[in-house]
């Protein structure tokens, strides 16, 4: 167990925004990457939104899900739990979830940029690889 | 010990791959709210440089502080920060004992002199001449003033090492004191809660390995990116709170509903500390999720301020713009809420 979702109590959501539950957040972000849409395609400059400190109500949340859509890639990176990269519906805007390794969410981000940067492969890894494989094949040929 | 010197050399020669670090760094900063960009160039700067060599002391403590961070669910994120120190005496967890243990430390303390990151966990007897906590013949107080002459700063970790803690309670037998009330040359950042969150122990670590000196803190020593709000003004129950709807006792209707706990005692508006946001056990909850009222343990005397059933009488703090900005609703509210998240950022561009 290791979600309050299994503790069997009664969970009234006690967030009294009107209405449906919606507190304008998913709003003002949706228009914040309207903003960072326009920068990235006019000056290239990557963008992101830490929604992690945002006081979001579930509404706030679903509304931003269905407004963001799922696009065209969906990838998961398994590294210590984890990691959820999705691009929405709009090219070049993703939304990031880290996991810990025991389910929880431990970082929530929208990112605005071609690639988010933890789905490249780190040049040091790329090395390291080469080094590996070619040991492996030096050993077997 | 013939380990790699650059931090980003050393995780790949534990096996630790570049993006569960950039992962670490992610989640550290989003933790700190430190600009979104924030992360890449943190992990671009861990990982050229050195390990940061630690002491840490432990005094008149439980091994509580130490447990938060080393024993939560394991792997964790908040471990990583073992990756990045060089923790060269650590009672509770080096290998070595007795005067090879000692000598060990005299050895980091020379060569590192001016450098190393002095950590203390507990308060510091002064009564009777120190006799209440000794090791190895040296009494608490005199081994802390000898190894904070050399720390380039130091890291109270714990109400006690920050405050005085339980020790300090009254009738306070022991005379016990914390860091702050010996050491007065030094940089010195107070980590308090009994225990303290271990993402805010390894955060603030995390903060001093990338940037070299201690993050902004507050009156009292906290690093303002983790104390900067009361458990009170990011509490979910804080609605009912605006409502005037309280629990009265453990098992009322009110209880029950979820209700706010401040006639039940909580100190949630007096106590700044992450609770309510980081939360516990890997994120699970916090106690005011279990029902019970926070004890404000990261605040000075909270030992001592009287049941910690009976409500507060102090006036609140005055931070009603934090839930004000969730409820006025529309755009404003919003870019209210998303200026918010940034309150705390330091101009972490420059700090490279
Ligand atoms: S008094 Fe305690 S329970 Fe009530 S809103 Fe504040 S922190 Fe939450
Ligand atoms: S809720 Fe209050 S008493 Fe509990 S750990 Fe947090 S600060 Fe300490």
């Amino acid at each position: 167990m290791n979600n309050l979702t299994h503790i069997n109590v009664k969970v009234i959501n006690p967030l009294p925004f009107q209405p449906a539950g919606l507190s304008g957040n998913a709003d003002a972000i949706l228009h914040e990457i309207l903003a960072l849409l326009e920068a990235f395609i006019s000056t290239g400059q990557n963008g992101a939104i830490d929604l992690h400190s945002l006081p979001l109500t579930a509404a706030d949340l679903e509304l931003l899900r269905a407004t963001l859509g799922d696009g065209e890639v969906s990838a998961r990176i398994h590294v210590i739990g984890n990691t959820e990269v999705r691009e929405t519906t709009y090219p070049g805007v993703w939304w990031l979830t880290y996991y810990s390794d025991e389910g929880n969410v431990v970082a929530d981000l929208l990112e605005v940029t071609t690639v988010p940067e933890i789905l490249k492969a780190p040049a040091e890894d790329v090395r390291e690889g080469l080094v590996r494989l070619g040991d492996l094949l030096g050993a077997t040929g | 010990m013939n380990e790699p010197d650059t931090l980003g050399a050393g995780l790949a020669h534990s096996g630790v791959s570049r993006r569960s670090f950039l992962k670490f760094c992610t989640v550290m900063a989003s933790l700190m709210a430190l600009p979104p960009g924030a992360a890449q160039a943190m992990a671009a700067a861990l990982s050229q440089a050195k390990r940061q060599s630690v002491i840490w002391l432990s005094f008149q403590e439980c091994t509580g502080c130490v447990e938060s961070l080393t024993r939560s669910f394991d792997p964790t994120l908040e471990q990583m920060i073992f990756e990045m120190i060089s923790l060269d005496y650590q009672e509770t967890l080096q290998a070595a004992a007795g005067e090879a243990a000692e000598s060990a430390r005299d050895e980091a303390m020379k060569s590192s002199y001016g450098k190393y990151l002095l950590i203390v966990d507990g308060s510091i007897p002064t009564k009777d001449g120190g006799v209440y906590s000794t090791v190895a013949g040296v009494s608490n107080h005199d081994r802390l003033i000898d190894a904070a002459r050399g720390a380039a700063a130091i890291v109270a970790v714990g109400t006690c090492s920050s405050y005085g803690g339980i020790p300090h309670a009254n009738p306070n037998p022991t005379g016990a004191v914390s860091v702050s009330d010996i050491i007065k040359d030094k940089p010195i950042m107070n980590v308090p809660g009994c225990p303290p969150i271990p993402s805010v122990i390894a955060g603030t670590l995390a903060y001093f390995v990338t940037y070299g000196k201690l993050p902004e803190l507050d009156h009292i020593g906290r690093p303002k990116v983790f104390y900067a709000d009361t458990i009170h003004d990011r509490c979910y129950r804080r609605p009912f709170y605006d409502q005037g709807k309280f629990a009265k006792t453990f098992d009322d209707e009110g209880a029950r509903n979820g209700w706010c706990l401040y006639e039940l005692g909580c100190k949630g508006p007096t106590t700044y500390n992450a609770c309510a946001t980081i939360k516990w056990n890997g994120g699970v909850s916090y106690p005011i999720e279990s029902g019970h009222g926070c004890l404000g343990c990261s605040e000075p005397n909270f030992w001592d301020k009287g049941s910690f059933y009976r409500p507060l009488s102090t006036p609140l703090a005055d931070n009603a713009h934090i839930i004000a900005a969730g409820t006025l609703g529309g755009i404003a509210a919003g870019a209210v809420a998303a200026g918010l998240s940034r309150k705390h950022q330091t101009h972490i561009g420059e700090e490279k």
